[in-house]
């Protein structure tokens, strides 16, 4: 070890003590000051300012270069999964709605009068099922079991999603309740994950009202609040759809 | 001239270098991001503050009490807490990674990482600062229980690091997370951690203030000045009072 042991003047003590001192309250104040800056930062974007929006746009793009379609969420055997699974969230699935009647609406982007689903449009697709560990924003999990038909099989089947006359994806898919209260954002990417399903049972029976009967949405690479229940209407965009919990301060993506 | 450095000859005192610059530098910045990423965690950790400590059906500590969210003003501000955990956990990375790799190249690892024997001093320490036992091992830079406590904390920053991004992307990198005993285990991992700084800092300030002003002071100026001051001429310097140095 090198030896740290040197003859210093007084001169020289005081000197370098004085402006060492001197800078660290410098840097202490401005650290305040920094910190203060950036707390008042007006919240322009959603309820946050938009240089916290720029930093959470950055990490979006950082989880891009390794997102992957071949990065599934582990699954587990279905005696794991909760007999009763966790309720949380009602809001856009409190009115009672006539299940037999209900239709899913797919808003062309074209401009063309929309397109509406059946349930067995949608039960006519090869069935899927996932018991996996259902993540919420709040910081719980609960492993699920969920049965529907994949997202991406819905809409290569009725050939929905990509642009009129070409093989482009639309970049967004938007989703809201009949009552358009609730309403998420999807990024297609994890649309087409293939462990992203339109759901109508749940531990094998058809889903209760407040799990989101007749079709709710199972996205496991997105946290809770994108897996919406009770779908209404159903569109796609190349800018971000509007997102009930984005609007509420959340970051969009939220992918997991 | 040769009159002025004869005088300044006299004025020399023993002083040793003990933290370079750059480890002043990251030691400060991690101390205020450190406290964001706590503050900020707790925001989070709020909306679902489950953590106890419990012996039977005896509570014995609760994270946290009702008082505890109140008097911090943590409730309902989960997606302001998301928002800056994830904004600073970059400043918090980078600042530790950069330490890492000083610490590497510079050799200051040496001081740092425990020996052997590093152990046993370490328990000497312990000893001696409860005041169980008189002696105290001669100690270079740091003793064994520093070295031993401050390596912990370089893990410990890798531990959050790693537990966190295996909440934050638990699908992206499924593998880690199943390394980390799964989803809620590496959650709970990430909030012991931080229960461990929080440990940490009281020792390491109660330690601080006993080491004295001098030891503070060297974590801003980087030196200490020796307290066995030996000039080198005999002479007292007081009897050759110089207008150049006064000035």
């Amino acid at each position: 070890m090198k030896n740290n042991i040197e003859q210093w003047s007084d001169k020289k003590i005081q000197r370098r003590t004085f402006f060492s001192f001197a800078g660290f309250i410098l840097a202490g104040i401005s650290g305040w000051f920094s910190w203060k800056w950036y707390r008042n930062l007006p919240k322009t974007n959603h309820k946050l300012d938009q240089t916290t929006r720029n930093v959470l746009g950055f990490n979006e793009k950082v989880k891009d270069k390794f997102f992957s379609n071949n990065n599934m969420t582990r699954t587990y055997p279905k005696t794991s999964a909760a007999k009763r699974p966790r309720l949380n969230g009602f809001v856009g699935i409190q009115d009672n709605i006539d299940v037999e009647k209900w239709q899913l609406e797919v808003i062309s982007p074209s401009g063309k009068p929309s397109t509406y689903f059946q349930m067995q449009d949608i039960k006519s697709l090869p069935k899927e099922e996932i018991v996996f560990d259902f993540k919420c924003i709040e910081g719980w999990d609960q492993v699920v079991h969920y049965g529907g038909v994949r997202f991406s099989d819905f809409l290569k089947k009725y050939n929905l999603g990509k642009k009129e006359g070409s093989n482009e994806w639309y970049k967004y898919v938007g989703l809201e309740t009949p009552d358009a209260k609730y309403y998420v954002g999807l990024d297609i990417e994890s649309v087409l994950h293939p462990q992203t399903l339109l759901c109508f049972e749940v531990n094998n029976q058809p889903l209760p009202k407040f799990h989101g009967a007749p079709l709710r949405l199972i996205i496991p690479v997105k946290y809770g609040i994108k897996n919406l229940k009770r779908i209404g209407k159903m569109y796609f965009s190349d800018t971000p759809p509007r997102d009930y919990w984005h609007e509420l301060g959340y970051d969009y993506d939220v992918t997991l | 001239m040769l009159f002025v450095s004869s005088i300044h000859l006299l004025q020399m005192k023993e002083i040793e270098k003990k933290h370079p610059l750059a480890i002043r530098w990251f030691h400060w910045v991690n101390f205020p991001i450190l406290l964001i990423m706590i503050w900020s965690g707790m925001l989070i950790y709020w909306a679902n503050g489950v953590y106890k400590i419990q012996i039977g059906d005896v509570i014995i500590i609760k994270f946290f009490p009702e008082w505890f969210y109140k008097m911090l003003k943590l409730p309902y501000r989960l997606a302001e807490g998301m928002a800056t955990h994830f904004v600073f956990m970059w400043i918090f990375f980078l600042n530790g990674f950069f330490y890492v790799v000083y610490t590497l190249i510079s050799g200051e690892w040496r001081y740092l990482i425990p020996t052997r024997k590093s152990f046993k001093e370490a328990w000497q320490v312990l000893l001696h600062d409860l005041h169980i036992s008189p002696y105290h091992p001669p100690q270079s830079k740091y003793n064994g229980a520093q070295k031993i406590a401050y390596s912990a904390i370089i893990l410990m920053g890798f531990g959050s690091l790693v537990t966190g991004l295996a909440i934050y992307k638990p699908v992206q990198v499924h593998w880690l997370t199943w390394l980390m005993g799964g989803y809620s285990f590496a959650r709970a991992l990430h909030f012991i951690l931080t229960i461990g700084y929080v440990l940490f800092f009281l020792i390491h300030i109660i330690q601080v203030i006993r080491a004295g002003w001098s030891n503070f002071q060297s974590m801003i100026t980087g030196f200490e000045v020796k307290k066995n001051i030996t000039p080198p001429i005999e002479e007292k310097p007081e009897e050759t009072p110089s207008p150049i140095i006064e000035a």
